[in-house]
């Protein structure tokens, strides 16, 4: 789960990640009134799940109160990457002598969080990766000793040369690694963290992603999330428990595990068609999903056909044929619906399926052949 | 010959009890699989269906039964310390089945698990199944047949469907192994290969890969320099958008490293026949056996 940059902030702040003030706004006379009691240029910073924000128009200087209220009539309201700015965060201006990037992740090739480093801050890291490989410096963290005062204090020099600094940097560095595993996240960015011309480290930006396998236990982290950040039907499939990823083509896939899932939209594409979605309606199969997700695919109207691949294991092919009987007759289905089941009780379903008037496949490759050829018709 | 397991292979079962784990439980006792003992903290001296001994921990029925396997079932929030304990008690082979571990709390497991010998398999994987000998976790005895192919996979219902074609066809398998959908898993493609490659009962390797990571890249180095068998590759997700989660928490592009086409690429350069659909795995094994 991606949270906006104030939430990041104010989650940091407790682990003692020493943020420059700030507040969030939306209005325009709110923007006002914060600027004036910072008495002082600030910046206005719009807050949406994209990156790119400065070139997009979302992050603004403004000398006084006035022409801090004016940028947040601008940004507030406006698209960034396809979504609506409804609050900006205003922080006072800082003076900037130089920026560093400083970043946590999880590694999957050491299996443990690596702390990543660059004197190259201020522009995204991925850029730095691609053009100046030699400018990025990473050290892997044994968690059961956690980040030792010397890996941090080698990675600080990458950065700086002033003892002061050096000691902020691990300092920095120590608290983004307890914070880290304290809020469970998968990615932490402080990026830029700037230096001042007198020679202060200032933490301008920040990124923190949470592993979404830790919202159970994190209830208050859990309802952060928010609702205006996400596509309204991957919102739908999420309270459904099903996995949906919205693409651009026209048909639509209803497949049960994720690998399948995949390689039923690298087969459509194969036969010359073009995946709609990704969805996984999971391993067990409550009718109820089944629902679901024939609501979320039908509200797609690029959507001019429908496959049902089902490959029953612990999914039983009889409770999806329930679950398509029962949708179809809530939903009066506008587009063709292939179905194709194989595996747990595959018998039944199809007898669940002839009854209303269906009929089944069992191989994958002539599914896929007629979808593909239903959504060209 | 099959690897990990073996019609001896003695099964502990964490988490019996549960609805999952009693279900599996049933399925794997009418496999054929020897099932010694369960645990669930609080039900110790009971039976599980009036046979399987059920014991408060794994220290005990490590003691009274002698367990060479354990299977996890135990929930997502109590399955991190299933592994600990079974790994405290040295059992040797450990299947994690369960999905939605946060990918911290395998930080610190792999350590653990490291200094104590143990091979743990997953976790978010469907276990192995060795044909006509034993079944740990939760692929479906039905569609599998015994013969000579290996199958590995990072995957679930994807590899039944590969098992599905090979069986029809009249390839059964030695052994298949789910090694699961995570951005940390413990054991990786490789020593499923080395163990295939060691195996007198298997003549090739089905590999099935997904995006997300470089274990694929890794494991076709691993091909190139050390495998004498055939192997036959799939990747899922060549259509799969960057940077979005496909499911599996561990099937995500980030980087060229994590696409379909990198992996494929690797794969061609290390002589594995790649599918470019899950029906080619029959003909492409014709081709080369």
């Amino acid at each position: 789960m991606n949270l906006h940059e104030y939430q990041a902030r104010e989650l940091l702040e407790r682990y003692g990640i020493p943020f420059p003030s700030g507040a969030v706004a939306t209005t325009p006379d709110e923007v006002r009134a914060i600027a004036q009691r910072f008495a002082g240029p600030v910046v206005i910073k719009a807050q949406v799940h994209a990156g790119g924000r400065g070139k997009a128009g979302g992050i603004k200087l403004a000398r006084d109160p006035a022409e801090a209220a004016a940028h947040a009539g601008r940004i507030l309201g406006t698209t960034i990457k396809g979504w609506t700015v409804q609050r900006v965060l205003v922080v006072p201006a800082v003076e900037i002598a130089s920026e560093s990037y400083v970043g946590m992740i999880v590694d999957r090739g050491s299996q443990s969080p690596v702390l990543v480093v660059s004197p190259a801050g201020g522009i995204d890291i991925e850029e730095v990766a691609s053009g100046t490989p030699e400018r990025i410096h990473r050290i892997a963290i044994d968690p059961r000793y956690g980040l030792l005062p010397h890996q941090a204090t080698a990675l600080a020099l990458r950065l700086y040369r002033d003892p002061a600094q050096v000691r902020a940097a691990g300092d920095i560095m120590q608290r983004m690694y307890a914070a880290f595993y304290a809020l469970g996240a998968s990615l932490l960015e402080i990026n830029p963290l700037a230096t001042t011309p007198q020679g202060a480290l200032v933490p301008l930006d920040a990124k923190l992603v949470i592993d979404d396998n830790e919202l159970a236990r994190r209830p208050e982290i859990a309802a952060l999330r928010d609702p205006a950040a996400e596509d309204a039907s991957e919102r739908l499939a999420r309270e459904a428990g099903l996995s949906f990823i919205k693409l651009e083509g026209s048909v639509g896939c209803c497949v049960n595990g994720a690998g399948l899932a995949m390689a039923t939209m690298d087969l459509v594409k194969f036969y010359g068609g073009q995946p709609a979605n990704f969805l996984d309606i999971g391993g067990s199969s409550n009718p109820q999903k089944v629902v679901a997700a024939l609501q979320i695919i039908t509200a797609d109207p690029a959507v001019k056909a429908i496959l049902f691949n089902i490959f029953g294991g612990i999914t039983r092919c009889d409770d999806v044929a329930n679950g398509i009987v029962q949708a179809t007759r809530e939903l009066s289905l506008k587009v063709p619906l292939v179905i194709r089941l194989t595996g747990t009780n595959e018998v039944e379903a199809v007898a669940i399926l002839t009854a209303a008037r269906f009929s089944a496949l069992t191989d994958m490759d002539d599914a896929v052949r007629r979808v593909v050829a239903l959504a060209a018709a | 010959m099959t690897i990990f397991v073996n019609a001896d292979t003695r099964v502990l079962v964490q988490g019996i009890t549960g609805r999952d784990g009693s279900f599996h439980t049933r399925q794997m006792m009418s496999y054929g699989t020897r099932i010694v003992a369960g645990v669930t903290p609080g039900r110790g001296g009971e039976r599980f269906d009036g046979t399987v001994p059920i014991y408060d921990t794994v220290a005990d029925a490590v003691r009274d039964t002698s367990p060479n396997t354990a299977v996890i079932y135990v929930p997502a929030a109590n399955a991190t310390s299933a592994i600990f304990e079974a790994a405290d008690a040295r059992v040797s082979l450990i299947i994690c089945i369960t999905e939605g571990i946060p990918v911290l709390d395998m930080t610190r497991v792999m350590p653990f698990v490291r200094e104590r010998g143990v091979r743990l398999i997953g976790p978010n994987c469907p276990g192995l199944i060795a044909p006509g000998a034993s079944k740990v976790g939760i692929i479906p005895g039905n569609i599998c047949r015994p013969g000579r192919i290996g199958v590995v996979s990072r995957s679930g219902t994807l590899t039944y469907e590969i098992i599905h074609q090979l069986s029809t066809h009249g390839f059964g398998q030695s052994t298949c192994v789910g090694i699961g959908g995570d951005p940390i898993i413990a054991t990786s493609f490789i020593p499923c290969l080395e163990a295939f490659e060691a195996d007198s009962g298997t003549d090739a390797v089905v590999l099935i890969g997904e995006i997300g990571g470089s274990d694929e890249q890794q494991a076709a180095g691993f091909v190139q320099r050390t495998m004498t068998k055939p192997v036959i590759g799939f990747i899922a997700g060549r259509t799969a958008p960057p940077g979005r989660r496909m499911g599996h928490a561990g099937a995500i592009i980030s980087g060229v490293e994590g696409s379909a086409g990198g992996k494929i690429a690797a794969f061609e350069q290390a002589g594995i026949s790649v599918m470019q659909r899950p029906a080619d795995v029959v003909p492409l094994l014709e081709e080369r056996l």
